[in-house]
């Protein structure tokens, strides 16, 4: 039975999804003036209610929303908004949009959550490097390219030899005092990591399903995070992205969008049922964002980075809905530029995460009081 | 035939003055004597250019290409091929102390224009680098001059010059400027500004330009560091130039990178030098020689405090220095172009420095800052999987070096000879402890027959493999 503090999981889709094109304004005509080419027809959508509606590929994640778990954040984003991969994607980790922030809104809440690190698994990314969302000087979080085959050492041929390995690294890593401050502390990071890694390591083994996710890396990374949290570990933040700046579709948008959706609404679908066959589901709150929406006029082909977009969440806990206002698309409502203007900004998202899920103080963490758009119960 | 000990020191100097060597290169360079190597290094001109049209023959796409990675990955063949050493170092060198990060400036090109002028110019005189820095597009468009007019003064990039890339904030406790030199500083570089971009369409995108403006510079008088004058930016950089604070500045920068680790910047006002006798050396030559870095390069290089035993493994390996002198050790991508440079260039990113996009402009948290228990998995496993790969020309060299040593090698022979040859000869006593007792379980090494060849070779690469993987690796 899994530990009943409240879990949080961000998937995030890295470079800049649509959000016209995913939560569609279908009857406006503005729309279709604005995406001749890239409109997705009418009878196409997936309507949610009269004015809006799903891109067709995501019946999976609609069945969320049928069961009033699919929250969903409309004209979401910040001011002055930044058309830049990287620094919009880190406004978003460090909630700070005009200076350059070097600490991840996650690192911070893992260390309000463990602040003396005694579980080094309190925080888990699948990926590899870290993003900048858990970054934090003293909060260990492993970071995990690949579930199966994650630990130090992995080359070193025979398993016997590999254990030996590991308990010489062990006991090479041991000692910490007596050396100068550097080497200590590696010691100390080390002898964490490995911790780490041989918890870790048993996920995979003791996992069973009747589910099977998607061959994709999303399909297969939520695929670890599920197993990380059946496995009972004490991880409260678990954190990947979808392959890197997959979203970015400047060309041949249709083909690359639909199945970019195809492959999140399945798995998300794939994911919440592997939790509740386990009984795991109900302390589970899913995010999903992108760094920026597209442009509003599409560009014959594809979209150019852009403004506000959507954002979800899932849940047990989600009280399913819209929040917020759909952007207009009319010219004299635009963002400079063509693009959407936000209306909701995503610290007031982020806030009442922290309070209402995570159940801490948001105000230092996002870098001030946001206004909180309650959407859990 | 060089000794143990100047193999030893031969090792240090190929690893900080540039990104470490294949055992049988230090060999031979600890033979040519280390003055000689020394001014090898510091003469680049005197060693082959690197033929970087062979790159963009099987590389086309690289040629002005916007792509960062596309650029990162050039970049991670020059560190990783060009004979002249040095010179890429302190292309890393200013990379991390003048940072502009792809992360705003959205221009691969101009990130590699930017790495080219350092490589270019790194070496030569302080005013002159200052000069280009600040006549750099990428520079006033990343620090905001472009947005700094004569009726509306943006002081980024007056600021940051100052405190970032020649004064510092203080010295010996005192602060090295008043924020009223900051705004007369901003007022100087008033109507430095880049040209304005042609459209991409239909050609592409540009390669930016500089272009000061003469009616958006503000001409009115200035007292800038106690002196009063029309000063433009050429005057503030000559100004700067003749302060003993960019001396000091920039002989701490040299020293953190090339000889141990200091205090993070931002303490070096309160800190400090770890070793004030050869800031004072540094400082010396800075101007004695006019502000040539070449000439402090040489005084630092041939004095007896970077030689010494005390600085050697005194430094946290940064992550292209990680990934750049496993690649240059054991042979792989050397002296060559083919695939899988795209992975190797991404390394250093997930061991937390993505080049070309330091976090921000105080750049990178160096020391042991570089290791956290996420990137300390990457760096291990990264150095790990290369040294244990026996195909890699480097590595098959090793274990020909070790079984010359000897018809049978003892534990501690064996344990001895292996880190000599990667360059771990900083193992501490409990380490090595460790290590050849794990040694010792495995039998005799011998290596007389193939299957005694065999053992002896998968015993080696696993020896590699767990030296790699020790605190003592990290440190260079």
């Amino acid at each position: 039975m899994a530990s009943k503090d409240n879990v949080f999981v961000v998937l995030s889709l890295s470079g800049g999804n649509d959000g016209l094109n995913t939560v569609i304004p279908y009857t406006n005509g503005l729309y279709r003036d604005f995406r001749p080419h890239l409109g997705i027809p009418q009878d196409q959508v997936i309507p949610l209610n009269d004015t809006l509606g799903l891109h067709p590929t995501m019946a999976p994640l609609k069945e969320f929303w049928d069961a009033g778990k699919l929250a969903i954040f409309l004209g979401i984003g910040y001011p002055h908004p930044s058309y830049s991969h990287f620094r919009s994607m880190d406004i978003w980790h460090t909630c700070e949009p005009v200076k350059v922030g070097t600490e991840g809104w996650l690192g911070q809440a893992i260390k309000e959550i463990d602040p003396h690190a005694q579980n080094v698994l309190t925080g888990v990314n699948y990926g590899r490097g870290l993003p900048r969302a858990l970054a934090k000087e003293g909060v260990p979080v492993a970071s995990v390219g690949n579930l199966d085959t994650y630990g130090l050492l992995t080359g070193i041929e025979g398993q016997d030899q590999r254990t030996q390995a590991l308990d010489v690294f062990s006991r090479m890593y041991g000692p910490t005092i007596g050396h100068d401050y550097a080497l200590s502390y590696i010691r100390r990071t080390g002898t964490d990591a490995l911790k780490g890694a041989d918890i870790l390591a048993t996920a995979p083994s003791k996992y069973t399903s009747n589910v099977t996710y998607s061959n994709t890396s999303v399909g297969q990374y939520m695929k670890n995070i599920a197993q990380t949290h059946l496995a009972n570990f004490g991880t409260r933040i678990l954190y990947t992205t979808s392959p890197y700046n997959g979203f970015d579709t400047h060309a041949n948008e249709a083909a690359a969008h639909a199945k970019l959706w195809t492959d999140v609404s399945e798995t998300v679908k794939t994911f919440f049922e592997d939790l509740r066959q386990h009984q795991a589901s109900d302390n589970v709150t899913l995010f999903m964002f992108s760094e920026f929406g597209r442009r509003i006029s599409d560009n014959g082909s594809g979209t150019d980075h852009g403004a506000a977009s959507v954002a979800f969440a899932v849940g047990e806990h989600v009280k399913g809905g819209l929040y917020g206002e759909y952007p207009s698309l009319e010219r004299s409502k635009q963002e400079e530029g063509g693009n959407l203007k936000y209306n909701m900004d995503f610290r007031s998202v982020y806030s009442t995460i922290l309070e209402d899920w995570l159940g801490m103080a948001p105000e230092p963490i996002v870098g001030g009081s946001f206004e909180r758009v309650r959407f859990l119960h | 035939m060089a000794n143990q000990e100047d193999i030893a020191l031969m090792g240090h100097l190929l690893r900080r003055a540039g990104f470490g060597a294949s055992r049988a290169e230090i060999e031979a360079k600890a033979a040519q004597g280390y003055n000689a190597v020394v001014e090898e290094l510091l003469n680049p001109e005197a060693q082959p250019a690197l033929e970087d049209d062979l790159v963009l023959r099987y590389n086309p796409v690289y040629n002005h290409s916007a792509n960062i990675q596309t650029n990162v990955q050039q970049w991670v063949y020059w560190m990783i091929n060009n004979p002249r050493q040095l010179q890429e170092k302190m292309s890393l060198f200013w990379h991390m102390i003048f940072c502009a990060g792809h992360s705003k400036i959205d221009s691969g090109e101009e990130m590699v224009r930017m790495i080219g002028m350092f490589r270019e110019h790194g070496m030569g005189n302080f005013r002159d680098l200052l000069m280009r820095l600040s006549t750099s597009p990428a520079m006033m468009y990343y620090l905001d001059n472009t947005e700094s007019h004569k009726v509306a003064v943006n002081e980024n990039y007056g600021r940051e010059l100052l405190e970032l890339f020649s004064l510092g904030v203080g010295k010996d406790e005192a602060f090295n400027y008043s924020e009223d030199d900051v705004k007369a500083c901003a007022r100087a570089f008033t109507g430095w500004n880049n040209a304005p971009a042609y459209p991409p369409f239909p050609y592409g995108r540009s390669p930016w330009e500089f272009r000061y403006d003469p009616a958006d510079h503000d001409e009115s008088e200035k007292t800038f560091l106690g002196e009063t004058g029309r000063w433009n930016g050429e005057d503030i950089v000559n100004l700067i130039c003749k302060q003993p604070a960019t001396a000091r500045f920039l002989s701490r920068h040299l020293y953190n990178f090339f000889v141990a680790d200091e205090v993070p910047v931002p303490s070096w006002r309160l800190t400090p030098p770890k070793d004030a006798e050869a800031i004072n050396i540094l400082e010396k030559a800075y101007f004695d020689s006019g502000y040539e870095i070449n000439a402090m390069l040489r005084a630092l290089f041939t004095s007896n405090f970077f030689k010494a035993e005390s600085v050697r493994f005194a430094k946290v390996k940064n992550p292209a220095e990680m990934v750049v002198s496993i690649l240059r050790m054991t042979g792989d991508h050397c002296g060559e172009v083919k695939p899988g440079l795209f992975d190797v260039s991404e390394e250093p990113k997930f061991m937390g420095m993505d080049l070309m996009n330091p976090p921000t402009v105080e750049g990178w948290h160096t020391g042991h800052e570089w290791i956290d228990s996420g990137t300390l998995v990457e760096r291990i496993n990264f150095a790990a999987e290369y040294l244990g790969r026996t195909d890699l020309p480097g590595v098959q060299d090793m274990i020909n070096r070790l079984m010359a040593r000897g018809q049978s090698l003892s534990a501690e022979a064996f344990v001895d000879g292996c880190s000599d040859m990667v360059g771990c000869v900083n193992i501490t006593e409990d380490t090595r402890r460790e290590l050849v007792t794990h040694a010792q379980r495995g039998g005799e090494l011998r290596h007389g027959t193939a299957a005694e060849r065999a053992d002896f070779t998968r015993k080696c690469s696993e020896m590699f493999q767990m030296l790699a993987a020790t605190g003592e690796f990290q440190f260079c």
